[in-house]
């Protein structure tokens, strides 16, 4: 088997959280990713799925090293990220890019097109000054935008003519990870379609590997090649994307699978819901044991003894003392 | 007689770079108790319908320029204003996508939810918070007693959706216009929203207007469904035919489009192009830019909704023909 392009060896991203006036004391730590291990594969695409709150983009920016890695580490083809100096990660951002969820924000107002393009290429020097302008034109032909548009500013695209932009820019250097927070979830289905087909078309092209962060089950499935399922900050559930959300084993990923409502009123009038009571609980104060076990129909008390590890069970990963019994 | 019937409803907007017609030709009924489900993409003039006959819409710009909305005898579009505020907020509320933004986070929620009541009937200050306590019962929230004098900023996005419906519903109006409630919930909270809205609409036997772009969450909730496409109502039916017989192009594409109901690994279906720019007169069907299907015709003809069996109606000018 090959060796994996990413490897993430029990990430921990904790935030201190500070009270007080005139002295400030640390009265809390909130364990927005707590012990995260995974790897990632050349030309995988690995779905990350999680509520709001769960840490996942916490995690795919302690990936691309925005946010430091409080513990563990994020190791890049044999290149560790968390312990290397800056010009180390600034070399190894040629690699590993990033997509953001809302291509509104993401892009500068006053930059065109060409100058967003263009500025991974200047910032690392991987392009000669004169062929810039066809390096761009290639890269905006790449994602389906006409080069004719090079010098329009982003006010003048739509949403998801501006996510093709933000995708261009991140293929600018030829990287070997990208990061995808939440890419297509500001879009409008129809455009939906659209940027999903160009990420996957992408990656078998470029044989890029992509993490793909996304709340819809649907959309990860589609796209993924195998899933992670997050829930307060560590992952419940890992296996294959179709066998984890057709036949899911981790009672949080069962009852977020059926909260999913389907496009299929015969099944969507017969199908027995499992509506989880109550909210995720905070992360600044997560429950003993199993953060789960206050929300899960099949909490025991054993539940409330530790916190349970990631365990092999039939060709997936599921973290649930009671796995063999539900 | 239904409880709401629209009628050819315009709604253009008067801007500097020309008139955006956000919503051009609207014809819809909605009966006593049932539950209809308005699905378009952004910008096809599902919130700005509802906009308008709550009387929501900015004017200027906006500007209503044709139609009629008869709720009971009542024209919702040009009755006075006393008139309208009579309904709304009494026999029509409405909930929004963001409960965040559409709570006052200056005021307790106590004071919030006993407004509509202070508004609308005569009743006293105690009444009616012992009716704001039961309201905040009713959509589920534990502790209602020590919660309904929090702020908003005290309640998660979930707790906060349900404070809006308690809001909306403590004066047990005939219609309800959901717009968008769930979009900016997650998954979880949603199945529990959506449970939420479907046990107390059929326990008060109210209309539901619900508004989505999320072709999923309108299958198991509503009784008939319309599509809309750049201000017009391109397909309507119940849902069964919507979901398993759908006639126009558009809604067919679009349900091609959603991973959810293809199969995996080949490319999703894509509708070309970007909807058409709103401030441009239309010659013609609204969709025939990006529709396969399209003929010389359908740029040439403005098609009418027009039913192709009872219940199901849509306006695509080759379907009527036959020919596709």
């Amino acid at each position: 088997m090959a060796d994996p392009i990413l490897q993430l060896n029990d990430v921990r991203t904790h935030f201190p959280v500070h009270e007080g006036f005139l002295v400030k004391r640390q009265t809390g730590t909130v364990k927005a990713v707590d012990g995260v291990s995974l790897a990632l594969m050349p030309g995988e695409v690995l779905g990350l799925v999680g509520e709001s709150g769960c840490g996942k983009s916490t995690l795919a920016r302690t990936i691309m090293q925005l946010i430091p890695a409080t513990g563990g580490s994020v190791i890049l083809e044999g290149r560790n990220l968390t312990a290397g100096s800056t010009e180390e990660v600034r070399a190894a951002r040629r690699d590993l890019q990033m997509v953001f969820q809302d291509p509104f924000a993401s892009l500068n107002p006053r930059l065109t097109a060409f100058a967003a393009i263009a500025e991974p290429l200047v910032v690392h020097k991987t392009c000669p000054p004169d062929q810039v302008a066809q390096r761009v034109a290639e890269l905006m032909t790449l994602v389906g935008l006409s080069p004719r548009y090079m010098q329009r500013y982003p006010h003048e695209f739509s949403g998801g003519q501006r996510q093709r932009i933000a995708i261009a820019r991140a293929l600018a250097l030829q990287p070997k990870v990208i990061v995808a927070d939440e890419p297509v979830s500001a879009l409008d289905v129809s455009i939906q379609a659209q940027i999903l087909n160009l990420l996957s078309q992408l990656t078998r092209q470029m044989h890029l590997s992509l993490v793909f962060i996304a709340h819809d089950l649907s959309v990860v499935k589609h796209i993924s090649d195998r899933v992670a399922v997050m829930y307060l900050g560590k992952i419940v559930e890992l296996g294959p994307a179709v066998e984890v959300i057709e036949r899911p084993r981790h009672p949080y990923t069962r009852a977020l699978v059926s909260a999913i409502p389907t496009p299929n009123p015969d099944v969507e009038r017969t199908r027995q819901r499992m509506v989880l009571p109550g909210d995720p609980p905070s992360p600044l104060n997560p429950p003993a044991g199993c953060a789960f076990h206050p929300r899960c129909p099949y909490a025991q008390d054993k539940c409330k003894a530790g916190v349970p590890p990631l365990e092999q069970v039939g060709g997936r990963e599921v973290a649930c003392v009671r796995i063999n019994e539900i | 007689m239904p409880l709401l019937a629209v009628n050819d409803l315009r709604t253009w907007f008067h801007t500097r770079s020309g008139v955006y017609r956000a919503v051009d030709g609207v014809s819809f009924a909605v009966d006593r108790g049932e539950t209809l489900g308005i699905v378009g993409e952004s910008g096809s003039g599902k919130s700005v319908t509802c906009y308008s006959l709550m009387g929501l819409v900015p004017q200027p710009p906006g500007r209503i320029e044709s139609g009629t909305a008869m709720f009971d005898d009542i024209d919702l579009l040009h009755c006075t204003p006393a008139e309208a505020r009579a309904i709304r907020g009494k026999r029509i509320a409405m909930i929004f996508q963001d409960p965040m933004t559409s709570l006052n986070p200056y005021l307790r929620i106590s004071e919030q939810l006993i407004e509509p009541l202070l508004i609308h009937e005569s009743i006293t200050r105690r009444a009616a918070l012992d009716r704001a306590l039961e309201a905040l019962n009713a959509v589920g929230i534990n502790d209602a007693a020590k919660r309904i004098h929090a702020y908003p900023h005290e309640f998660s996005g979930g707790m906060r959706q349900r404070v809006m419906i308690a809001m909306a519903l403590i004066t047990r109006p005939e219609l309800l216009i959901a717009d968008e409630p769930t979009t900016a919930l997650d998954v979880t909270v949603q199945a529990q929203i959506l449970e939420l809205i479907k046990r107390l609409q059929q326990q008060y036997g109210m209309a539901v207007i619900f508004i989505t772009h999320d072709l999923g969450v309108i299958s198991g909730l509503c009784d008939r469904v319309q599509v809309m496409y750049a201000g017009r109502i391109v397909e309507t039916a119940d849902t069964r035919s919507l979901f398993y017989q759908p006639r126009h192009p558009y809604t067919r594409a679009l349900q091609r489009s959603i991973p959810a109901m293809q199969p995996k690994g080949g490319d999703l279906y894509t509708i070309p192009g970007l909807p058409p720019d709103l401030s441009k007169p239309l010659p013609g069907c609204a969709f025939a830019d990006r529709c396969e299907q399209a003929t010389e015709r359908c740029r040439r003809e403005t098609p009418q909704l027009l039913p192709v069996q009872a219940g199901h109606e849509q306006a695509c000018l080759r379907v009527q023909a036959g020919e596709i």
